[in-house]
């Protein structure tokens, strides 16, 4: 491996340095939800204590659906042939690595949340359906992705798969709402449509906690999609070698 | 294209008529599967007959993978990207062809299970119109998401496990529709399955589109 | 008259493993050339390339007057390809096969009956299956569509394996027709002999790239043989 030119070093020590502080940001701004969220705001009037998990959720599942939404916006870019480049592919297999991960989380907190106020683990709820169905359709995209095969061969067919999934994303959740409401209405509790009085402090910890999991996203975004990029220079770089020891063979055969 | 679909089509059928293993082997399977539900749900028609239209649906899902596979396996073996690259033959027009085939495959082995899930489930058939209207554009819909991830999982060491992974979730809505269509129609208040269908040629539709243009690209890939 | 292949350090990649090296070759239109080289030496890969399968990562490749770095697709309706796989329908008869390959390149089907008889498919053996055929009738209907397809590039991966006496002399006939019916051949072949008689030229590959006749050929190949076969990994994208 040659040493890579000076500006390029200083430029990836910047990078480093501005991922690490982000990243601290970042766990900074989750600890200090958890602890807003836990000790310093009141307990909802209705919810009681299982209030306390909403500052955790709403944030989880919106970041599922801006990983996703990324992944597909670079999935196009990467297709068009105009913008093509192979950040876009990194780009996207990062970010669906983590919003696969945020969804789990997302179902996780849900579930643990509904138990209680729901009286179940699941319901068939259209959010939650189809959330749970997004789940199976990234980890089908991310098995496609480890696939082994050229660089740009792998990266076009993730980027149709990825869009795709994505296409099928409104027609699930528009049949499932559809499928829903065409059965007798859910018993339990409708959390969008229950009242619940928002106490300052209970608003600035969701909204904290909505910035800091966003934080988060770009920050474990970043670290993958770095880890890809030094995967790919390998590739690239094992390339050379790779072509010399290949030339050698006729020599020594 | 039109003309090369015809072409691929008529090929694929030739071949499975003569090879006799969608009778032999995918049509048996169907059965199989319909009669485990009737075992895993017990012998009262009570439950049964309400739960036929999304049994039925469930068995066409599965025979639908092993549809597809079939016909990318008849594309000699291994070479089956190479053969279909050298033919000459416009993409599109192989996807198109491709998909016909699967989907006319499934609409016979679909009568078939329709009359399966009439006696063993005591399900009452009415509403012809719509019971045969889900059956074509929802089979449609699922022969064009079923032959495009098949171009893609074919030539690959994990096809046979990741053709289901991808193929399954994607398909929920016509699960979804399918089935709903079904029960109203077997309910015998057909009139109100009209938006499910409605569903069902969206999806189709869009994933035909989708294949016509996607095909190709990813036929050369690998 | 520009060659019918041009390729100037072509590089074709399997994963990360060069199948390619940097290969550089000319072929005059019309011409038959023979490939050699020990096992792993490239000489499939180099053959796909030209046939359009295998994309060219880097360097120059020009095939019929194709840039293959710009378009791969556009060549394939003009070369005919024999290689390890027969692309044969195994439930068709070779008449159904020959029927396909035909109207899929938009040939015209009146070919059909003259290359059947050609190739000794004249009677009943035109309408079994495939699968039923063996193995060398099997080549002989590939030798059959190539030759009904009027393809000007043929591209032959060891065309003499698997086939009979008869069908050994035909295809050497054919090929040493190959000029005067305007066709560029381009074959690998282990059998030295048949080869070299037919060959205009012999092509040595080593390494994934076109090297210089080696001063005592024979020797080094046998060596090249013993050696361990150094293989593409087991993936195929």
């Amino acid at each position: 491996m040659s040493t890579p030119p000076r500006a390029v070093q200083s430029g990836r020590a910047a990078v480093a340095v501005a991922l690490r502080v982000l990243g601290v940001t970042a766990l900074v701004g989750v600890a200090a939800t958890v602890w807003l969220g836990l000790f310093v705001t009141p307990p909802d009037e209705f919810m009681g204590n299982l209030v306390r998990l909403l500052y955790v959720h709403p944030p989880m599942a919106w970041v599922a659906f801006l990983a996703y939404g990324v992944a597909s916006l670079a999935s196009l870019l990467y297709l068009w042939p105009r913008t093509r480049a192979e950040r876009f592919d990194r780009l996207a297999g990062a970010s669906a690595e983590v919003g696969v991960v945020f969804t789990g989380l997302t179902l996780v907190s849900g579930s643990i949340w509904g138990r209680p106020t729901w009286g179940a683990w699941w319901v068939w709820d259209p959010l939650l359906t189809t959330t749970a169905l997004l789940f199976v359709l990234y980890l089908g995209y991310l098995a496609l992705r480890r696939v082994p095969g050229e660089l740009h061969v792998r990266a076009r067919r993730s980027a149709i798969a990825a869009l795709i999934a994505f296409i099928d994303v409104p027609i699930v959740y528009l049949s499932v709402e559809w499928w829903r409401s065409l059965h007798q209405a859910p018993t339990v509790l409708n959390p969008t449509t229950q009242k619940t009085y928002v106490h300052g402090s209970m608003a600035w910890t969701l909204l904290l906690g909505f910035a800091s999991f966003t934080l988060v996203y770009i920050w474990l975004t970043a670290h993958r999609y770095r880890l890809a990029e030094l995967q790919d220079l390998e590739d690239t770089e094992g390339l050379e070698a790779a072509l010399a020891e290949r030339r050698a063979e006729a020599v020594a055969g | 294209m039109l003309r090369d679909a015809v072409l691929v089509a008529g090929k694929d059928l030739r071949i499975e008529v003569r090879s006799r293993v969608g009778l032999n082997q995918i049509g048996p399977f169907a059965i199989a599967v319909l009669l485990l539900f009737g075992l895993a749900l017990g012998p009262d028609r009570r439950v049964l007959a309400p739960a036929s239209a999304g049994l039925f649906w469930v068995a066409v899902l599965l025979s639908t993978i092993l549809t597809v596979q079939r016909s990318y396996a008849i594309e000699s073996a291994d070479a089956a990207r190479d053969g279909l690259r050298l033919s000459g033959l416009d993409p599109a027009g192989i996807f198109l062809g491709k998909a016909s085939a699967v989907a006319a495959q499934l609409l016979v082995l679909e009568a078939a299970l329709t009359i399966g899930v009439a006696l063993l489930y005591g399900a009452r058939l009415s509403g012809a119109l719509v019971l045969v209207g889900a059956c074509v554009a929802g089979t449609l819909g699922l022969a064009a998401v079923g032959t495009l991830y098949g171009v893609v999982a074919s030539g690959l060491r994990v096809r046979e496990t990741l053709l289901p992974l991808l193929f399954l979730p994607v398909v929920a809505p016509v699960l979804l529709a399918a089935t709903k269509a079904w029960d109203e129609a077997l309910a015998g208040t057909p009139g109100r399955a009209g938006g499910w269908l409605d569903v069902l040629v969206v999806f189709a539709v869009l994933y035909v589109a989708i294949g016509i243009v996607a095909f190709g690209p990813l036929l050369e890939d690998g | 008259m520009p060659p019918a292949v041009r390729l100037h350090e072509a590089v074709a990649l399997a994963g990360r493993f060069p199948l390619l090296a940097g290969a550089c070759l000319e072929v005059g239109e019309g011409e038959v050339v023979h490939l050699r080289g020990p096992n792993g030496a490239g000489k499939t890969s180099l053959l796909k390339v030209l046939a359009g399968l295998l994309a060219v990562h880097s360097g120059e490749a020009t095939v019929l007057g194709w840039d293959l770095m710009a378009d791969q697709r556009a060549v394939r309706r003009e070369v005919g390809m024999l290689g390890h796989q027969s692309f044969l329908y195994e439930d068709l008869t070779v008449e159904e096969n020959l029927r396909f390959a035909l109207r899929a390149t938009r040939s015209a089907v009146t070919g059909i009956r003259p290359a059947l008889e050609q190739f000794g498919f004249g009677g009943r053996l035109a309408s079994i299956p495939v699968r039923r055929c063996s193995a060398g009738q099997q080549r002989r209907a590939s030798l059959a569509v190539l030759v009904a397809r009027g393809a000007r590039l043929w591209l032959l991966d060891e065309p003499h394996a698997g086939l009979d006496q008869d069908g050994r002399d035909l295809l050497d006939e054919l090929l040493a027709g190959s000029r005067a019916a305007g066709r560029t051949v381009v074959f690998a072949s282990h059998e030295l002999e048949r080869a070299t008689a037919i060959a205009d030229r012999t092509v040595h590959l080593a390494g994934g790239r076109v090297v210089e006749p080696p001063g005592h050929a024979d020797k080094l190949e046998r060596a090249g043989t013993s050696e361990p076969v150094r293989k593409a990994p087991a993936h195929v994208a």
